[in-house]
């Protein structure tokens, strides 16, 4: 059986009565759980996934490597804390390898971007360098393909 | 040229379909939202494509053995003990078929001498009837009944065992009703058979796709192994219909006829095909169970809903189809599905496509995005609320 959050993460936008359905709850008890579920943090938001090149509205994403001086856990997170407050910030993960923090951040242009490593980021006391990588172009997102899927042409078939 | 005069017999008097009127519209509404293909929506797992896609970069594009590829029947033969404790060998106990239905001809074709009968459960799959006429048999249609669940029972199969019956066909799960037989259902089945010389036929393409419970073989049962053939396929369970791959697994002697036909008629299933069964059977059973898990989602959404608006609808246990009852709204079948098709545009078959038992039910196959199958379950509250008003219930 499904749980409910797998439903949720695969299609935000189904009815309380789709849920319960598929997860096999009532009604009521899915509304229960997600409003338990919020409050708690498990569920953080609901948002939906664009493709903003059908849009043409021009955003240049890019994937920061940060490295910091070492320290403990609770260190890493107060620094984290001081980049991720920043709106540019999209994401933020520390990470185990050859550096400590991957920050994405999108803006509207390369400049912006630049700037805000550059004036923001890499000043932070304790950061002791970055790595700017610029994404050329989207694939994949949370399991979803960009690019509209090629139409099949197929004559009626009786199975 | 007379054409009318070339063709066969045989061929000329098997009807296309009983419900081509309907389909001619089906055909010309290409907006409808379809829950009519009983076919997953599934595209294959990448990693089995990849192996396909391998096999022609490496250059695997000649025939392979008749029988099928080695490797394949090796994978089959664990397979089938893994998933479902059968157990046969991969030499002489396993051909490799051109999808589940190539399997279903042979088995008519090796087993039917001319007006042999062929005992066919409806409403069923709509290629049992054609091919065994085509074999020569003479088909006994038996109408499974809704109050039993669509399961055959040993009474019904006692009333159509003639001198001349030769085979029995027992397609379950069920394509269209969703029904299964159980281990008792199919004891009570083989209580009947074991003092004849009925062969049975298991079409078993749906086996994958039970919600519940495990699928029980007709060859598990004991005494049965030996005059039961199994004819499964990665159509359903592995979501590749297009690659047309099925197998057929039963004793020596049946293989071996099977084998010898299958050789003059087709010579070797697709190889690319069978490259890419060989990654199925070794690491799809997590794709499975992704996909069952799925259908199960859809198919209890669907059957609490259509009894929700007042269709009722038994719970299927097996296969992705729900088959629930319109009797309650006075239209036949094909009438449903004509008006339902043309005011609200969703397309679901009506049952007496599968022959006469599945008159009064229509066909609705949940192997579709669960977006469209909630909007097909307003639109059918939608179609039923007015039809009632029109009726002026």
């Amino acid at each position: 059986m499904n749980s409910l959050l797998e439903l949720l993460e695969q299609d935000c936008t189904q009815s309380h009565a789709q849920l319960a359905a598929q997860a096999g709850m009532t009604e009521q008890e899915v509304k229960q759980e997600l409003e338990r579920m919020e409050k708690d943090g498990t569920i953080l938001g609901y948002q939906a996934i664009i493709d903003w090149d059908k849009v043409k509205r021009e955003t240049v994403t890019a994937l920061i490597e940060v490295k910091v001086v070492p320290q403990s856990i609770a260190g890493f997170d107060r620094i984290a804390q001081r980049i991720y407050q920043y709106d540019e910030v999209e994401s933020m993960y520390l990470m185990s390898g050859a550096f400590d923090l991957t920050v994405i951040i999108s803006g509207r242009t390369l400049r912006e971007v630049a700037q805000f490593v550059g004036e923001r980021l890499a000043p932070i006391e304790g950061v002791t360098g970055t790595a700017t990588h610029f994404i050329l172009k989207k694939y994949k997102e949370k399991h979803l393909v960009f690019g509209k899927p090629e139409p099949e042409e197929r004559e009626l078939i009786f199975v | 040229m007379n054409y009318d005069s070339l063709l066969n017999d045989k061929i000329k008097n098997i009807k296309p379909s009983g419900i081509r009127k309907f389909f001619d519209i089906l055909e010309e509404m290409t907006d409808a939202i379809s829950l009519g293909i009983g076919e997953p929506d599934f595209v294959t797992p990448w990693h089995i494509r990849d192996a396909g896609i391998y096999s022609l970069e490496k250059g695997h594009t000649k025939y392979t053995s008749n029988a099928g590829m080695l490797e394949l029947r090796r994978e089959i033969a664990r397979y089938m003990s893994r998933r479902f404790d059968l157990h046969y060998e991969h030499a002489g106990q396993i051909l490799v078929t051109v999808g589940g239905s190539e399997a279903i001809d042979l088995t008519l074709r090796v087993l039917l001498n001319p007006g042999d009968e062929v005992i066919i459960p409806v409403p069923s799959f709509v290629c049992y009837g054609p091919l065994t006429e085509m074999a020569g048999g003479v088909p006994v249609y038996v109408e499974l009944k809704g109050e039993n669940q669509f399961r055959l029972t040993p009474e019904q199969l006692k009333a159509a065992i003639t001198p001349k019956t030769k085979v029995l066909v027992l397609p379950f799960p069920s394509n269209p009703t969703g029904g299964i037989m159980e281990r008792k259902d199919l004891e009570g089945i083989a209580e009947v058979l074991k003092d004849t010389n009925i062969m049975v036929l298991s079409d078993e393409i749906y086996a994958e796709l039970t919600y519940g419970q495990r699928h029980v073989s007709m060859a598990n049962l004991p005494e049965m192994y030996e005059r039961t053939i199994v004819v499964n396929g990665f159509s359903k369970s592995h979501a590749m219909t297009g690659w047309r791959m099925g197998y057929v697994c039963a004793p020596k002697p049946v293989i071996a006829a099977m084998t010898k036909l299958h050789q003059f008629g087709i010579m070797s299933a697709p190889t690319t095909s069978q490259y890419a069964a060989v990654e199925a059977m070794r690491n799809g059973d997590g794709d499975i169970a992704n996909m069952c898990e799925e259908y199960d989602s859809r198919r209890r959404y669907l059957v609490e809903n259509l009894n929700r608006i007042g269709l009722e609808c038994f719970e299927p246990k097996g296969a992705f189809y729900v088959f629930p009852c319109i009797k309650s709204t006075g239209l036949t079948s094909e009438e449903f599905c004509q008006q339902f098709l043309m005011e609200e545009k969703v397309a679901v078959i009506p049952g007496n496509a599968f022959g006469p038992g599945g008159e009064g039910y229509v066909r609705a196959c949940y192997a579709s995005s669960m977006k469209d199958i909630a909007e097909a379950v307003s639109r059918m509250d939608n179609f039923l609320t007015n039809l009632r008003r029109r009726q002026g219930k």
